[in-house]
């Protein structure tokens, strides 16, 4: 297995010193002004030690500098230099490492969401796993910590049965309207990621749980109970596009799409649209979860605005995810964010989350 | 310093059975019948249309290699009477007293169709064991049909369905709310049932909020199912609360008590408000375990659910014992007859042996034992309890996670479990689905064992620990002292592979088409 490492240098230096992010021009020095110290290095560092240990002489197509081989150095790895121009200390370096390290079966990177989109965007297709160093990590491509990061590629390469893969959002949200005190997340795209699934034992087991087969036999249940002339608003993701898939359907997997009496009557809807669109009739709202942060509302679906959620209202809200996911959250609740916090007070409290046919899992939402 | 032992199994490359042995090969050759035996017995004592035209496929060999053969098969496998931490199985000693009851002519040579006026022994054991349970339970009535635990769960999805569809809010009452950490045949016996099931997440103390519990349930719910304690071993104290809040949106409560022993004699479902619930005879109760064959899953009700239960049930009139069958409201049977007869009987020897008095005490011993145990497994690093802000004392058994040595070593559950077979030690259980902490095991201390057989369990976990941080390859390509290394578990996931019977085993690995079969 061939594993690309590149490092963003500068992640995670605006969280310590209220800059929301590094993205943009002028806000790495702004930052370092500020007294903000780098993370992403030793937080590799950390990780690569860990694999160094279990998997000693591994071999990893390394950027190089402080985009990476500065990190391994001194540790029992093995990792040939790559040729790549200049850097430019911009995001631009990310891209260009990504390019320069050819084909490769998975590419670790260091980061938060902005360097998530910057290699997931380059390496189009190729899996991704993240070392979280970022201030915001809103995809679900990361690690939870360094240390697991490095066991995880441990595994890859020792006993790659270990592990699972799955899609997982990039997400990210623009900085420059975040500083300002507005949230606009967006879903950029899914990546192939892997995860530590765990040996199951056979006696008393049986098969490992089908994570895919529950979210669409959930999906075929909702879709089978949609009453007519209701307005059914179906959120991005894979989970809530598989209910638009019951329909008959292809989902816009990174917009919003409605249904009317089976028919799409959205595609990639704006909030505009479905404010046009619920005049006339009631409305229900599906949606998905984020992996690992649980967010179910304000994430990545603001076209499903206050507006539309004050209309559908806590019991016109159904939430799709597989037990896989659910189980696999940072914490046993669910977030939302919609901007509004009486609108979240609303929607706050113990909710239904369909897992499977016949099959729901209680889940507190929650905006904090 | 307690000792390890030094240990490596027998390796007898034998064939199976069937591929052993010569044609005409017999464990016990009889001489043919005296004519004047014959003439009396004539020539159809089977009738013509019930003989069978061909002779069965059995194996040809000697009562002698038989034996040899099966003792080989024991050597290979530990012989299941080593020490076995085995978590929810509650592993116990059966007595060869309760076995030798059991083969009794009285039991042994009855058959379920008889006169019941010819069955008045078995089915005096068979009603003075019910009544034992309902002493333990504080129910009106129990059957013993059910071949097993989930199978007892089914009993109670189907008690369900036909309770409110005697009320007629079958239509209504469609779902049936448990936890996640709640054993899978909960679950999955209520959707067999036709019941939508609402899961409860468990929140940092173990087990669910009450608030989860409260927004679950409404006019909508037939039942709640759940264990306590569950197999973290972690007692819900709010239980009370759970089944006043069920009952007052008029749902049914079911206990499933398969985690029974931490608290048997020390507490009644009843008074915790419970409807129902089910007992493991084959592990609370001191009757044999055997792969879904002769288990028996007890399950008792009051008599608000009790013409529901599927028949017969044996009832004492005057002073004899009858079988009611006629029970216009009951659900139809689980399984056929009254149950494993034999194991109800090991049971109630288990039970009437024990009295109680020593059913109490055998409770203490294991929640004791238990948290012995947890002290020692707390000592080894990398070792992480669940639930570790739970400051409760564990009940008869305890969930523990090796996450943190697997993230040092990449040595998982699996693996330390395949290395504890290089000691002669049964591997542990790890959990039931879906796997709620990293790299789970479960072990139950159990009143069987000794402190000794503790402390060597305990010395072979830290042993084996040390040896993942020393060698990991080493631990991960174990066992080394056994007849089999790993086995490939995929073979499991694959109908078409798999083989449980020699028949199948033609059929599906050589590729004899004629022999027919499902497993």
């Amino acid at each position: 297995m061939r594993i690309g490492l590149v490092v963003n240098p500068v992640a995670g230096m605006g969280g310590a010193v209220g800059l929301k992010g590094t993205d943009g021009p002028g806000i790495v020095e702004e930052a370092r002004s500020r007294g903000a110290v780098e993370r992403a290095g030793p937080r590799t560092r950390e990780a690569l030690a860990l694999l160094a240990a279990r998997v000693p002489g591994a071999e990893l197509i390394v950027a190089p500098g402080a985009l990476g081989a500065d990190w391994a150095d001194g540790l029992a790895l093995s990792f040939p230099p790559i040729e790549m121009p200049l850097l430019t200390g911009t995001a631009r370096d990310t891209k260009t490492a990504v390019a320069a390290m050819g084909d490769v079966d998975l590419i670790v990177f260091t980061g938060g969401d902005g360097t998530a989109r910057d290699v997931a965007g380059t390496a189009e297709g190729t899996p991704i796993l993240g070392i979280p160093a970022g201030v915001k990590m809103h995809s679900g491509v990361f690690a939870v910590t360094p240390r697991a990061a490095g066991a995880l590629i441990a595994d890859l390469l020792n006993a790659p049965d270990r592990i699972r893969w799955r899609d997982a959002e990039i997400m990210d949200i623009d900085e420059v309207a975040l500083r300002t005190g507005t949230i606009s997340p967006r879903l950029y795209g899914m990546a192939r990621t892997p995860t530590s699934g765990g040996l199951m034992q056979a006696a008393k087991g049986g098969p490992p749980p089908d994570a895919e087969g529950a979210v669409k036999g959930a999906a075929k249940s909702i879709a089978g109970a949609m009453e007519p002339d209701v307005l059914y608003i179906v959120g991005p993701g894979r989970s809530a596009g598989a209910v638009i898939a019951a329909a008959g359907h292809e989902p816009t997997l990174l917009g919003v799409d409605a249904l009317l009496n089976g028919e799409v009557v959205a595609r990639d809807a704006t909030a505009r649209d479905l404010h046009t669109l619920m005049d006339t009739h009631p409305v229900r709202v599906i949606v998905g979860v984020t992996g690992h942060q649980g967010f179910v509302l304000g994430r990545g679906n603001q076209q499903i605005d206050p507006d539309v959620l004050r209309r559908a209202g806590p019991d016109g809200l159904t939430i799709i995810a597989s037990p896989e996911k659910l189980s696999s959250l940072a914490a046993p609740r669910l977030l939302v964010d919609t901007g509004d916090a009486a609108l979240d007070a609303e929607f706050s409290g113990f909710h239904r989350v369909a897992t499977g046919p016949g099959r729901m899992t209680m889940m507190r939402l929650s905006s904090e | 310093m307690t000792r390890l032992p030094d240990f490596h199994a027998a390796k007898w490359d034998e064939p199976v059975i069937y591929e052993i042995g010569r044609q005409g090969a017999r464990g016990q050759i009889f001489d043919a019948p005296e004519k004047r035996v014959a003439d009396a017995v004539g020539t159809d004592l089977i009738p013509h249309a019930m003989s069978r035209k061909d002779t069965p496929d059995l194996p040809e060999i000697t009562e002698f290699e038989a034996q040899r053969h099966f003792l080989h098969l024991s050597q290979m496998t530990l012989g299941m009477m080593g020490i076995s931490l085995f978590g929810t199985c509650t592993m116990k000693y059966n007595s060869k007293a309760a076995e030798f009851a059991t083969l009794r002519p009285e039991l042994a040579e009855v058959h379920p169709f008889q006169h019941p006026d010819t069955l008045q022994g078995v089915l005096e054991i068979i009603h003075d064991f019910d009544g034992i349970l309902q002493n333990l339970s504080g129910m009106d009535q129990f059957i013993f049909q059910a071949g097993g635990g989930a199978d007892a769960a089914y009993t109670m999805a189907t008690v369900a369905r036909a309770y409110w569809a005697d009320k007629g809010m079958l239509g209504q009452r469609t779902e049936m709310v448990t936890s996640v950490q709640a054993h899978p045949c909960n679950p999955a016996t209520a959707a067999a049932a036709g019941f939508d099931v609402v899961n409860l997440p468990l929140e940092e103390n173990g087990y669910p909020y009450l608030e989860a519990l409260k927004a679950a349930v409404s006019e909508k719910t037939a039942l709640i199912m759940i264990n306590n304690p569950d197999d973290m071993g972690i007692y819900n104290p709010e239980i009370k609360e759970w089944t006043r809040i069920a009952k007052e949106a008029g749902a049914l409560c079911f206990y499933d008590h398969a985690n029974f022993n931490g608290v048997m004699g020390k507490l009644s479902a009843r008074e915790l408000g419970f409807d129902a619930c089910m007992f493991m005879l084959h592990k609370t109760f001191g009757a044999p375990k055997a792969g879904g064959g002769p288990a028996v899953g007890a399950f008792g009700c009051t008599a608000q659910l009790a013409p529901y239960v599927p028949g017969p049930v044996v009832v004492k009139e005057g002073d004899s014992y009858i079988l009611d069958e006629d029970r216009s409201k009951s659900t139809g049977k689980v399984r056929e007859y009254w149950g494993n007869v034999p194991q109800v009987v090991k049971a109630y020897a288990w039970a009437r042996a024990m009295g109680a008095e020593g059913i109490n005490l055998a409770s203490d011993i294991s929640v004791v034992a238990n948290n012995y145990m947890d002290k020692k497994l707390a000592e080894i690093p990398g070792l992480e309890i669940s639930n570790p802000d739970n400051g409760a004392w564990r009940m008869e058994m305890t969930r523990w996670s090796l996450g943190p040595l697997t993230e040092e070593t990449g040595v998982s559950t699996v693996h330390f479990a395949n290395r504890m077979a290089d000691y002669g030690i049964d591997p542990y259980w790890m959990s039931h689905e879906p796997w709620i902490v990293a790299e789970p095991f479960t072990p139950e201390a159990g009143e069987l064992w000794s402190k000794e057989d503790i402390d060597t369990w305990i010395a072979v976990i830290a042993k084996i620990a040390k040896e993942a941080r020393e060698n990991p390859d080493m631990v991960k390509s174990a066992p080394h002292n056994q007849p089999v290394a790993q086995a490939k578990g995929d073979a499991f996931e694959d109908p078409a592979k798999w083989a449980m019977t020699w028949r199948a085993y033609q059929r599906k690995v050589i590729g004899d088409e004629t022999k027919k079969g499902v497993a």
